[in-house]
Formats: structure tokens, C-alpha cells, sequence
């Protein structure tokens, strides 16, 4: 068998192209990027997909969730609003007003709870802290204010009736 | 002298940068509609999944660049 005499023995007899390697490596990294690429697309259409069904659902239900005459000053009782699952926080306030929050903290979902000798709501997990009057954050890692209950009073009857943002009600 | 090896892996390294560069953007951009869509800005879904295609689409067209070359 003759060899070209433009090769030299090695090249000839190992048979792995390092050039023709290198091109297949990167191209599949290249492929991979795009494919990350699509992955963060299906990211943002699935936000959008929420986003839709939650500007098309129905206006939440209104419960019935304490009765006034039940809590003292300084209480908090945990309710389920608006689905099962859903744990919120009443509380009645030094002040003797009540309001309400989602109990997930907006860092990482722990359950916050009533600080009543702060007179604010506490994140035990990374030391957090929200304004019982507004959920605003008052220190600590969370990024966005509590979710709040919108409350009604009727007489004696303490009712959930929507939940807002905290600056702006959503529905 | 470079070869057409050369030349096609110098292609492959330009569209990877660029792909690279594109997806980093569009990360960030959907961290940042996540976290305005957890807020309750549900508005900020549609411009962020319209501007994620056209990255989306940057990407593709780089890579269908390095299968001409």
C-alpha cells in the first residue's frame, strides 16, 4: 500500500482527524446552547400560559373566615384562602383592626407568623420581617411584600372577599 | 495559511459566542418576568415571551449559519 507522500507515516496510521474532533465538539456545544436556549422560551411561554388563565378565571369566592368576638387583641388565627392550601394569616392588630396576608414568605414560601411583642409578621427561616399594617417588608431577604386578604366586615362576621398585591388589588 | 477546518471551527467558536451572549439575555429576562409575574404584573408575560422567541430565534438562525459553513 502506498501513502501520499504529502502525509507523513502518523497521521496516516492514527486514524482520529483533531480538527475534524474539535468542529464535532463544538458543534454539539453550539447545539446544546440553542437547546438551553428553547428551554428558557418554554420558560416564559409557560409564564404567559399562567398569566392568561389567571386574568380568565372566575372572581374568587367570598368565606366566611372568623368571627370579630373571637379574636382578642394581638390574636392571629390561620385560614385557608382563596383554595385549600392556600394558608393566610388573620390578624387582629394592637390597634384592634384586622387584616389579613398570605402566609408564604415572597423569599423562599416559609410560613410566617404573628411576632405579637414586635407587632409584626416574622420570617423564621432567613430572618425576614413584614409591616403588619401594610405586609410591606420591613428587613431581610424578601423581595415583594405579603400577598393581602381583602377583608369584610359584616357584622360580627369577618369575611375574605378578594386578595391584592399589596399595592394594587388584583381581583 | 488557514485551512477549511480552520475556518469552519473559527465559524463554530463565533456562532457559540454569539448563541452564548443571547442566552444570557434571555436568562435574565426570565428571571425578571418571573419575578414581575410573582409581584402580580402579569402584563410583563406578553412582552417577555414575544422578545424570548425573537432571542430564541437569533439562536436557531446562528445555528443553522454554522451548517452552511
Amino acid at each position: 500500500m502506498s501513502r501520499k507522500p504529502s502525509l507523513p507515516l502518523w497521521r496516516e496510521e492514527v486514524s482520529i482527524d483533531i480538527a475534524q474532533e474539535r468542529w464535532i465538539a463544538r458543534r454539539q456545544f453550539t447545539r446544546f446552547l440553542v437547546l438551553t436556549s428553547l428551554g428558557m422560551l418554554t420558560g416564559n411561554l409557560w409564564i404567559l400560559l399562567r398569566a392568561q388563565m389567571q386574568d380568565d378565571g372566575e372572581p374568587l369566592a367570598q368565606r366566611m373566615i372568623a368571627r370579630a368576638s373571637e379574636l382578642g387583641l394581638g390574636d392571629a388565627i390561620v385560614f385557608s384562602y382563596p383554595h385549600e392550601g392556600d394558608d393566610c394569616l388573620l390578624v387582629r392588630t394592637a390597634a384592634g383592626d384586622f387584616v389579613a396576608y398570605s402566609q408564604k414568605c415572597t423569599h423562599l414560601s416559609c410560613a410566617v407568623y404573628y411576632a405579637r411583642e414586635h407587632d409584626r409578621l416574622e420570617c423564621p427561616c432567613h430572618d425576614g420581617a413584614f409591616s403588619v399594617r401594610t405586609g410591606a417588608v420591613l428587613y431581610g431577604p424578601p423581595p415583594r411584600p405579603l400577598p393581602a386578604v381583602v377583608l369584610e366586615q359584616r357584622g360580627d362576621e369577618i369575611w375574605a372577599v378578594g386578595v391584592s398585591s399589596g399595592a394594587e388589588e388584583l381581583r | 495559511m488557514s485551512t477549511p477546518d480552520d475556518r469552519r471551527t473559527t465559524v463554530v467558536h463565533g456562532a457559540a459566542a454569539l448563541i452564548a451572549v443571547l442566552l444570557i439575555v434571555q436568562m435574565w429576562l426570565l428571571a425578571a418576568t418571573l419575578e414581575s409575574f410573582l409581584a402580580g404584573h402579569a402584563e410583563a408575560a406578553l412582552p417577555g415571551a414575544i422578545v424570548s422567541a425573537v432571542l430564541f430565534a437569533a439562536c436557531l438562525a446562528l445555528d443553522r449559519l454554522v451548517d452552511r459553513h
